[in-house]
């Protein structure tokens, strides 16, 4: 006889580990079912165990430069293996945390492959064996993966994805990575600090296309100083994946062409959803179109009783985001069960985005071309690092905080940062773009002195024309 | 240099107000003592004055607005030296301003933190949950926050809510702005097809008009609530016999008609109350808390029905103004209460009320007290009606059937019906009226 639960939840990422976590909160029977690690990508595989690399890289760049704080350190070396290690026994401390928190919450947890049969049954497959369970929703919450090059698949030894990138045996010698988004910079980033030679190439005009210009323009500037190579408005086509090295073809927009070869290559083009094999054909549930699972606002299929959020819905496809839509679900799910909740949708105009890359880059709402080209009349401001006292003895005086206002209403429409510690800086924005703050309560608000969340405060000035320190 | 017109407190418990009517428009020059503009409050229609000279640069509130917050800038007005449309549309560009700080150089683009609507914008303990930036909407385009249930967390009234209350027509009635023209405010609605302004009352699919409150409809409602679910009332009722009174009133009316003076019994039956107030002074208070206030004069308010809803003005020192000087009273105060044009001072206070409904047929009712005051006196229909005559043979008299409701807390079961007594017997025996 098959187990039945209220809500099963497909998937134990950040998605959908809170949405099982909510559920179980709201009085329903729950239970989560995962085919390889509690936690999901994000702190097995994305987030967190990259934010131990980078944490490695940046005290190794401290290192090196320790003259610059009247320091001395000689003979400093990294070794890649050690590092990696540091990165996983992070991801493991974390995964126990999850473990911990489904037994917490009375969770009941189903190890193996799940495939919906039928609305409000799911197969798990596991060592060969099947099991039933029944509930009455279901949260699919299977995530994405790395989109591939049509003509050159990963093979972890010269092409790698960021699965492969995560463990290296060996630094790159000569890295290219292909794509400038979150991930692609960030790698290029670490793996330029820990002393490979780094190319990035990317299709688009600018790189971190997502953000605002002043920002990628800004950032580029500093990568390039860095001593990387980069390439906007540029395709690559691998030529040929050798034993030792990948021959490729750099073709730029305006025509020039260069071949070249390197050691190891990056692809960080993008996500595709898993959807494949979850039963989704079966139950006649539809996708987008860009083939992610069709929701409404609380994530509701098609299908009655099934449910979708996270990165195998539309994005933008970050862990928060996905942890929010669990939540927004969960809430949701109870109510129609009869509990007193009060879902709301997640307003995708406040979901914030974080690169940490060196420097770092955060942003949330509206670039100042996009708030334009929305019709808005606009105020922005500037406050650069250079101005800031925290941020000078600190040695890291390079970054701006950019604020975009509406200008007939004040209203508060985007931020965009690249600096040291930005996003932690990132939420203060967020919280006041969520309480739907106009430039007032910001002007109002009194910001610690000395911090870096003074240049928060002056960028909204400067909007109005009011900055003291610049 | 601009000067910014507010929003003015016309009375000290005015938070909020409608701008009825403008009477100036931009380009216009005002002078100290100019009307510029009526103001509705909670109870009446006001006239604005202008304070400063100058010319109106902009208009910032439209005609019409509910709800616009005390402070509120309404209008700018600029000195006749400096050019209207470039204080109004481009400061920056005037030159005699450039020390000017920027909110005050801006102001219509950026209003800054001045301005910014007092949050506590409602009576007793019920703040108004609003986004800053859904306030600053709603003052822009003249949406009444009060008026609009909010979607947000806890009830929040957020942005979506003042852009979807915006984009709703305004099936408000003027009501109360010009009383005299509507005298059915509820009926003014035609049978156009419907738009819903609440959830909170169910659709049966019967079909129905919305329309918004006028703030004196609020105000009644608020008050009425507060007061039947905070003052434990008790309620008290006689039977008084008029033929004596009405004789009374006869003869006087008779002996006055020269000085054209005609005493309605209400006019009486307010000098009644007075006195009887005075004479058992365990009524005449006001419960406050921990404290109970004894008046020592009697001020009667009237209940006066109009056409936007009620309103009470008082007759103060009632026990000692002769019955003539209260009937003069009450003909221009009635007057102005149906022109909404009565001053706070003449309807705010009183120690107890009166309210009749006599002359609508009502044979008896129990009237809700108006806190802080300690009771109100409800009287009914003056009739023939079968009586018990003093030497125990039925006969037939004029009689009418009178119902106080007093504050339990303040006042005792026995003290109340020494007053009903002390009234009964000052209409019984009238002449007491007089001296």
């Amino acid at each position: 006889m098959a187990e039945s639960y209220d809500v099963i939840v497909l998937g134990s990422g950040p998605g959908g580990y809170v949405a099982a976590i909510r559920a179980s909160q709201l009085g329903l029977r729950t239970a989560i079912v995962e085919r390889e690690n509690l936690g999901g990508i994000c702190l097995n595989w994305g987030c967190i165990p990259t934010k131990a690399l980078l944490r490695s890289a940046e005290v190794f760049h401290q290192m090196k430069h320790a003259k610059a704080y009247g320091l001395s350190a000689d003979n400093v070396s990294a070794d890649i293996a050690a590092v990696v290690a540091r990165s996983r026994g992070v991801a493991k401390q974390l995964n126990q945390g999850v473990t911990h928190l489904m037994k917490k919450n009375k969770i009941a947890v189903h190890m193996g492959e799940g495939k919906l049969t039928a609305p409000g049954k799911l197969a798990v497959t596991a060592d060969g064996r099947t099991s039933e369970l029944e509930a009455r929703h279901i949260i699919i919450a299977t995530g994405a993966r790395a989109r591939e090059l049509p003509k050159a698949k990963s093979d972890g030894r010269r092409i790698w994805t960021y699965r492969h990138a995560m463990v290296p045996q060996e630094l790159p010698e000569k890295l290219l990575v292909i794509g400038s988004g979150a991930i692609g910079i960030e790698f290029a980033s670490f793996y330029n600090d820990m002393g490979s030679k780094v190319t990035v190439v990317e299709m688009l005009d600018r790189i971190v296309p997502v953000e605002d210009a002043e920002v990628s323009a800004f950032l580029e500037k500093a990568l390039k100083k860095q001593g990387l190579e980069i390439h906007t408005a540029t395709n690559v086509t691998i030529d040929e994946v050798g034993r030792d090295a990948v021959r490729v073809t750099l073709k730029a927009k305006d025509g020039k062409e260069a071949r070249d070869s390197f050691s190891h290559v990056i692809v960080a083009v993008g996500i595709v959803p898993n959807v494949e094999n979850i039963g989704l054909e079966e139950l006649k549930i539809e996708p987008d179109q860009r083939f992610h699972i069709k929701v409404d606002e609380l994530g509701r299929t098609n299908v009655p009783g099934v449910w979708a959020i996270g990165d195998c819905v539309a994005g933008p496809w970050l862990a928060h985001k996905a942890s929010h839509e669990g939540v927004a679900a969960a809430e949701a799910i109870a109510k129609e069960l009869g509990k007193d909740t009060h879902p709301h949708a997640l307003d995708r105009r406040n979901i914030p985005g974080c690169t940490y890359c060196h420097p770092q880059i955060a942003s949330v709402g509206l670039t100042e071309a996009a708030a334009k080209e929305a019709g808005h009349d606009v105020k922005a401001g500037v406050f650069p690092f250079i101005g800031n006292g925290k941020a000078i003895a600190l040695g890291e005086a390079e970054g701006f905080i950019k604020t975009v206002f509406d200008a007939k209403t004040g209203e508060l429409l985007g931020a965009h940062m690249i600096g040291a510690e930005v996003t932690e800086l990132i939420q203060g924005f967020v919280v006041g773009k969520t309480l739907e703050t106009t430039e007032a309560e910001l002007i109002a608000s009194v910001f610690p002195h000395p911090t870096l969340s003074e240049m928060m405060h002056e960028s909204t000035l400067a909007a109005f024309g009011r900055a003291i320190h610049v | 240099m601009p000067i910014a017109i507010r929003m003015p407190a016309l009375s000290p418990t005015m938070k909020e107000g409608r701008l009825a009517k403008w009477l100036v428009k931009v380009g216009d020059s005002v002078s100290s003592g100019d009307i510029m503009a009526e103001i509705e409050t909670d109870k009446a229609t006001m006239e604005f004055e202008a304070v400063d000279e100058g010319t109106i640069a902009s208009l910032d509130v439209a005609e019409g607005t509910d709800g616009v917050e005390v402070g509120t800038v309404i209008a700018i007005l600029v000195g006749d030296d400096e050019e209207t449309d470039s204080a109004a549309a481009a400061p920056k560009a005037s030159p005699p301003a450039p020390a000017a700080s920027p909110a005050a150089s801006e102001p219509k683009a950026a209003p800054g933190p001045a301005p910014a609507p007092i949050p506590a914008s409602a009576g007793k303990g019920a703040r108004l949950i609003a986004s800053p930036l859904a306030r600053r909407l709603a003052a822009e385009k003249g949406v009444d926050l009060g008026a609009i249930a909010g979607s947000g967390p806890n009830g929040r009234i957020v942005r979506a809510d003042v852009d979807t209350a915006r984009s709703a027509p305004r099936a408000e009635t003027r009501a109360a702005a010009a009383p005299a023209e509507a005298p059915k405010p509820q009926a003014a609605a035609p049978a156009a097809p419907a738009q819903k302004l609440t959830d909170a009352i169910p659709d049966f699919g019967i079909p129905f008009a919305d329309a918004r409150l006028s703030s004196m409809r609020k105000v009644i409602a608020r008050r009425l609530t507060e007061s039947k679910s905070q003052v434990p009332h008790i309620y008290l009722t006689v039977d008084v016999r008029l033929d004596a009174l009405l004789k009374l009133r006869g003869e006087l009316n008779e002996a006055l008609a020269a000085r054209q003076v005609k005493l309605s019994v209400n006019d009486l039956l307010i000098k009644a109350l007075g006195l009887a107030l005075i004479a058992v002074p365990r009524c005449n208070v006001a419960f406050g808390g921990d404290v109970l206030r004894s008046y020592s004069r009697a001020d009667i308010s009237v209940a006066v029905s109009i056409p936007a809803g009620l309103i009470t003005p008082i007759i103060t020192d009632a026990a000692t103004k002769p019955v003539s000087q209260i009937s003069a009273e009450m003909g221009t105060l009635a007057a102005r209460a149906r022109e909404g044009k009565l001053m706070p001072s003449e309807y705010q206070g009183g120690t107890a009320s009166l309210s009749n409904m006599g002359m609508m047929g009502i044979r008896q009712f129990e009237a809700v007290i108006n806190p802080p005051q300690g009771m109100i006196m409800a009287i009914g229909a003056g009739e023939k009606r079968p009586w018990v005559m003093a030497d125990g043979t039925l006969g037939v008299a004029s009689a009418m059937s009178a119902t106080g409701s007093f504050d339990h807390r303040a006042i005792d079961g026995a003290d109340g019906a020494q007053l009903m007594a002390a009234f009964r017997d000052l209409i019984e025996k009238p002449l007491g009226l007089l001296v």
